[in-house]
């Protein structure tokens, strides 16, 4: 008998006993898109800290600055993607000044991840020449000059974008199986693939747990963005990325896919609206933060329920 | 819609479209990148009027084969992932029309925060694309409302860079290529003396007094620019009828 293959099935509690203070943490996805807001509330609850995140921002930023979570981060940009737009407990933080930031071009961040990839510790890019994301980075950010001169003699002097290496990288796929092997069924990867492989310990959370058979029969092939050399643990976390947007957007995605949902805006507005004073947010927070995932999905049905009766 | 529209029926708006395609007059086979109504009708415009080559998306992920109106979908002809638009980026095919908090006399424009880096007074989205964008192809600002918060002496951070931060012995700025400024005032570029601000020509009932009081730096050639020009039938028709018929345009400018 051969050994059995592994199973990396997990729990959030799994994923966030395994963190430790000071960590460096990617989290997929972009802006409010697709982002793995399951493993993001789990560590907005639990008692890990001092983090430096790297991602193409959106709630999950927003919601571990509010957990007081972040001390540096890593960014591109930091978008809501509907009105109004910028994140409040972002915004929060560094009008406070409570976080140091890298912000940077968004080809940066890509770029910054290949290397990673690539176990290299910079790649050349043009993004960022000339503009303030230099000023931003306190020194931290060099140039490289080309050995190699262009036809007319001058001489390229470039970004050397370094290499943004994590010890952890959260991600939310929609369908996966038991072993690490997952696909998304939207219209865009994002840079999930690259966050994974630019990690220590990669978390994947997914809509739906099937057999490798199912997954592999359910979305073309190009769409299978991670195996399983790219994952070490798999939580099943249904609506997970809720209030974020996940799913099949185009009816791409075959027929065994069933997860697809789009962004919550109602519930985004929501969680705006209540960062405006202490009280609303200590309620917000109390209702839909501190509490559990099963918890969090129960409380969101009856606020949709709630909604609809107050129409 | 078949009466020939005498010059008084035009909007400001219609105006500022119309400015917003000329932009991509003679951009070829590039992609068109306008993040705001008043430059995305303008792109699609170009591409149904003298520009049939320009590639246009949806904004999320799908290149459109035809050109819907604002807020449509339709065929598509390809698939344009964020992560394949930073190879797009890289390679200067494109030429992007981004918004702007600031905008200085050489270029520089913030959309990132006010205030200092590390403790801002406001924060906004961070740099985005515009430090990528800006270096690496043509580049373009609109601007809705043209005050003096706008366009200032300096801006607080370089998010899109300016004329004077190229290094001329550095080929790796050599595409750096803001082409237009356009506003609800006028159309602007920065060819006036050592790249600065200069106008090109003021929307029909602006006047120099107007653009000079809301602008906080001295405008090149700000007595010599000719009016806009106004829309044609065709593409009045097209902005109406085809690409903006629910007036979104209008919500924009005022």
């Amino acid at each position: 008998m051969p050994a059995a293959p592994k199973d990396k099935t997990s729990t959030l509690d799994d994923v966030i006993g395994e963190l430790r203070d000071g960590m460096t943490i990617g989290i997929g996805g972009w802006g409010s898109r697709r982002k793995p807001m399951a493993l993001v509330r789990a560590l907005a609850r639990s008692d890990v800290k001092d983090l430096t995140v790297v991602t193409y921002g959106g709630p999950d930023l927003g919601l571990l600055c509010a957990a007081g979570k972040v001390s540096k981060a890593y960014y591109g940009f930091v978008s809501l993607d509907s009105p109004p737009f910028y994140d409040p407990w972002f915004a929060r933080a560094r009008t406070t000044g409570t976080i140091t930031v890298r912000e940077m071009d968004e080809g940066m961040v890509k770029c910054g991840l290949e290397a990673a990839a690539a176990r290299l510790p910079f790649l050349p890019i043009r993004a960022g020449l000339g503009s303030d994301v230099v000023e931003f980075w306190e020194g931290e950010l060099q140039t490289v000059t080309s050995p190699y001169p262009d036809a007319d003699g001058r001489t390229q002097t470039l970004i050397a974008m370094p290499a943004l290496r994590l010890d952890a990288a959260f991600v939310h796929l929609d369908l996966a199986d038991s072993r690490g092997n997952a696909a998304y069924t939207g219209v865009d990867p994002y840079f999930d693939d690259l966050f994974c492989a630019a990690a220590d310990r990669r978390y994947l959370e997914t809509d739906q747990l099937v057999s490798t058979e199912v997954l592999v029969k359910s979305v073309p092939t190009q769409r299978l963005l991670l195996n399983r050399m790219n994952v070490d643990r798999v939580v099943h976390a249904p609506n997970g990325a809720h209030f974020t947007f996940a799913g099949a957007a185009n009816n791409a995605a075959g027929a065994n896919v069933t997860a697809d949902y789009g962004r919550d805006e109602a519930f985004q507005r929501f969680y705006v609206e209540s960062t405006k004073d202490a009280e609303t947010w200590t309620a917000f927070s109390e209702r839909f933060l501190v509490v559990d995932e099963e918890t969090y999905q129960r409380e969101i049905e009856a606020w949709r329920t709630e909604q609809e009766e107050a129409k | 819609m078949t009466d020939t529209v005498t010059d008084t029926d035009i909007t400001r708006a219609e105006v500022c479209v119309v400015a917003c395609a000329e932009i991509f007059s003679g951009a070829g086979e590039i992609m068109a990148s306008p993040m705001a109504p008043t430059p995305l009708i303008g792109a699609r415009l170009a591409r149904l009027t003298t520009e049939p080559d320009l590639l246009i998306t949806d904004g999320e992920a799908l290149i459109f084969a035809d050109t819907p109106a604002v807020g449509a979908s339709g065929p598509i002809e390809g698939w344009m992932p964020f992560r394949k638009v930073f190879d797009v980026v890289a390679s200067g095919r494109r030429h992007v029309v981004m918004g702007a908090n600031q905008i200085d006399r050489h270029g520089n424009q913030n959309l990132s925060a006010f205030g200092p880096l590390q403790q801002p007074t406001r924060q906004m989205f961070g740099v985005r694309g515009a430090p990528g964008n800006t270096v690496n192809h043509p580049t373009s600002y609109w601007v809705a409302r043209h005050s003096t918060r706008v366009f200032g002496d300096s801006v607080d951070i370089v998010s899109g860079v300016g004329y004077d931060q190229i290094d001329p012995e550095n080929p790796a700025f050599d595409d750096l290529d803001i082409h237009r400024v356009v506003t609800n005032l006028g159309v602007f570029d920065f060819g006036g003396p050592d790249h600065t601000f200069r106008a090109l020509s003021l929307h029909p009932g602006v006047t120099v007094a107007e653009v000079a009081e809301n602008t906080g730096f001295e405008v090149a050639d700000l007595d010599k620019a000719p009016h806009t020009r106004l829309p044609t039938d065709e593409e009045l028709t097209l902005i109406r009828e085809v690409l903006d018929p629910k007036g979104v345009r209008n919500r924009e400018v005022r």
